[in-house]
């Protein structure tokens, strides 16, 4: 298991290389110079102002020097200075959102897991029943569903028209001065929209999953022995059948990240929600290159940490895996 | 051999596809919405009349669908929308499968070095959330539609790469190819003449699945106001347009989002059902 361990974790260091090292040319190559904003946008920026920021930010070396030297503050986790007005350091500004941007895809997965994977699987035992294919109709309804625009019609049904949920932000105004339960109910009220647009693509995705792994299940060896020895329909399918499925979904949980993390991009628009996602859209906009190149880099960690986690369960989980090495 | 293939997808794929009604439902979408963004040019009409009076008049009448709140008719500016997301959908899948193919074949045919080189260079491209690599690029460049068209093709060949490499790593060692080989095929001729066609059908249904998520993602773009910019109507951007008028206009909104629904539904489930159809294992 540790060598297993040390043999993914050294897979990881050429990855990372380029990881930074795609982030840094999407960037660079791109047209237009990151002090645009401040010259070119700025009537009052006089012709050496770019060549003086463009010193202070290193821009007038070569591109392969500002890598490494980009690369090298990086290994020491600095990620530079943000260009916009508040110059703070873009780790301190993605530290803060992180948090968010995680907790929002961690519940939707909790909401995604609690529903896909029972429904999944009675559409599998109960394969052609009217459930079966019902939820089949909704599951490719919800993949073709244009997320934001379900946002906006549940805002303007639930939130404008019957008022029972907030459209925005995580806390209401008066959050300060609420006692305890409050603020919890306050809290729940302002996350059930957002949870539930995020989780609605990887709902469907789940489910349909889940279907198919369990109905490959079904047709094993084993589950045939397990029937012939007499065991109840219950424990062959929730003991042995399911036990088996649940494999392929870590794995499939694991490749689910990049999608859940790009998607927060625009749940957290929509709803006004201060994590991640939106601060990387406001420093595309502002072309707030540090901060655009860190939150890339961050978030492509994220995958490979996610991928890293789910083949460390599965391993974990799977005893062919555990006892191979 | 062309021969062949044809009555391979005839015989064998339609036979396997005319008994699936939901992939037949969903190949009547995608004929719809061609006919659909055909029609746009024989209607009279201009969808980009404005006409201040008629602004945000309800559906029903002469303007079946309504107007929007510069008087402009609803369904004429759909229709042309249609056309907009077709072209959207179908060349950026355009570009990534053929991005996909390039690089998957490479890998897959000469393997080794190349192959894990490329396959290091995929597995990279896959840990970047795509949307955070399609926003970045599109910020700087101008968000015009042929723009938006190559970010989504060049952020999205990944998958495409990895089947074809697939194929090719089995097709490789087959005894026809090793035959051409032996009669001095150069490599060119091998990937492309004797290679490709038997790898082509995985491709098809991963583009006409990615023709959906191009749509998807045009639309995502345009919420975000950097996807195909107005005047040109797109569904994106009129769901987007009707977000103030949401509270008394509705349709301004709900139907450029149904129509979004629908055609992405449709390519889905045309791409599952052929899918199936070409493995019939697959199906349950």
């Amino acid at each position: 298991m540790y060598r297993y361990l040390l043999h993914r974790l050294l897979m990881m260091v050429p990855l990372l290389i380029g990881i930074t090292l795609i982030s840094f040319t999407v960037i660079h190559l791109a047209p237009g110079e990151p002090t645009d904003m401040q010259t070119q946008m700025n009537p009052q920026a006089g012709s050496d102002l770019q060549a003086k920021l463009h010193k202070q930010y290193g821009l007038d070396k070569p591109l392969p020097e500002q890598y490494l030297l980009w690369l090298g503050r990086l290994v020491r986790l600095d990620f530079g200075e943000s260009f916009a007005q508040d110059n703070r350091p873009v780790l301190d500004k993605i530290a803060e959102r992180l948090p968010v941007t995680i907790l929002l895809n961690l519940l939707s997965l909790a909401v995604i897991l609690a529903i896909a994977l029972p429904l999944g699987v009675i559409s599998a035992v109960r394969r052609n029943s009217f459930f079966d294919r019902a939820t089949t109709v909704l599951v490719f309804v919800g993949f073709a569903m244009p997320s934001f625009w379900l946002a906006l019609l549940l805002m303007d049904w639930l939130g404008v028209r019957l008022g029972v949920l907030p459209v925005s932000g995580l806390k209401s105004l008066g959050y300060e001065y609420m006692n305890l339960s409050s603020q919890l109910f306050d809290r729940i009220s302002h996350l059930i929209l957002p949870v539930f647009i995020a989780a609605l693509g990887g709902l469907a995705g789940f489910s349909r999953y889940m279907r198919s792994t369990m109905l490959d299940v079904i047709r094993q060896d084993y589950i045939m022995t397990a029937r012939a020895k007499g065991l109840s329909e219950r424990v062959v399918i929730y003991k042995h059948a399911l036990r088996n499925a649940l494999l392929p979904v870590i794995t499939i949980l694991g490749l689910s990240v990049p999608g859940l993390i790009g998607g927060s991009v625009i749940f957290e628009t929509i709803f006004a929600i201060p994590g991640m996602g939106k601060l990387f859209y406001d420093g595309v906009m502002m072309r707030d290159y540090p901060l655009i190149m860190g939150v890339l880099v961050i978030g492509a960690v994220l995958t490979l940490v996610g991928n890293l986690l789910a083949d460390l369960s599965y391993a974990l989980a799977d005893p062919r895996i555990r006892n191979s090495e | 051999m062309v021969v062949q293939r044809k009555s391979f997808w005839v015989q064998v794929v339609w036979g396997q596809l005319k008994h699936n009604r939901m992939a037949l439902f969903g190949g009547l979408i995608v004929l719809l919405m061609f006919l659909f963004a055909g029609l746009a040019s024989l209607l009279p009409g201009d969808p980009a009349a404005i006409d201040i009076k008629q602004a945000l008049l309800a559906p029903g009448g002469s303007h079946l669908l309504g107007t929007d709140d510069l008087g402009r008719d609803v369904l004429l500016r759909m229709l042309y929308g249609a056309r907009i997301s077709l072209l959207v959908g179908f060349v950026a899948v355009g570009i990534s499968t053929l991005l996909g193919i390039l690089v998957g074949a490479l890998a897959g045919f000469y393997g080794g070095w190349v192959d894990a080189l490329v396959m290091r260079f995929v597995d990279i491209m896959l840990c970047f959330p795509t949307f955070f690599l399609i926003l970045a690029v599109i910020a700087f460049l101008q968000p015009s539609i042929w723009n938006i068209m190559i970010v989504i093709g060049i952020t999205s060949w990944m998958g495409v790469a990895r089947l074809v490499r697939a194929e090719f790593l089995s097709l490789r060692e087959r005894e026809f190819v090793l035959a051409a080989r032996a009669v001095g095929a150069s490599d060119l001729r091998l990937i492309f003449r004797h290679m490709l066609p038997n790898a082509l059908s995985p491709v098809l249904v991963s583009a006409t699945l990615g023709i959906a998520g191009a749509i998807l993602t045009e639309s995502a773009l345009s919420f975000l106001g950097i996807g195909v910019q107005p005047p040109t109507p797109s569904w994106g951007n009129m769901l987007i347009a009707g977000k103030q008028t949401l509270g008394y206009a509705w349709w301004l909104s709900v139907f450029p989002g149904l129509a979004i629904l629908v055609t992405v539904l449709g390519y889905n489930l045309l791409g599952e059902g052929v899918r199936d159809a070409l493995d019939p294992r697959l199906k349950d």
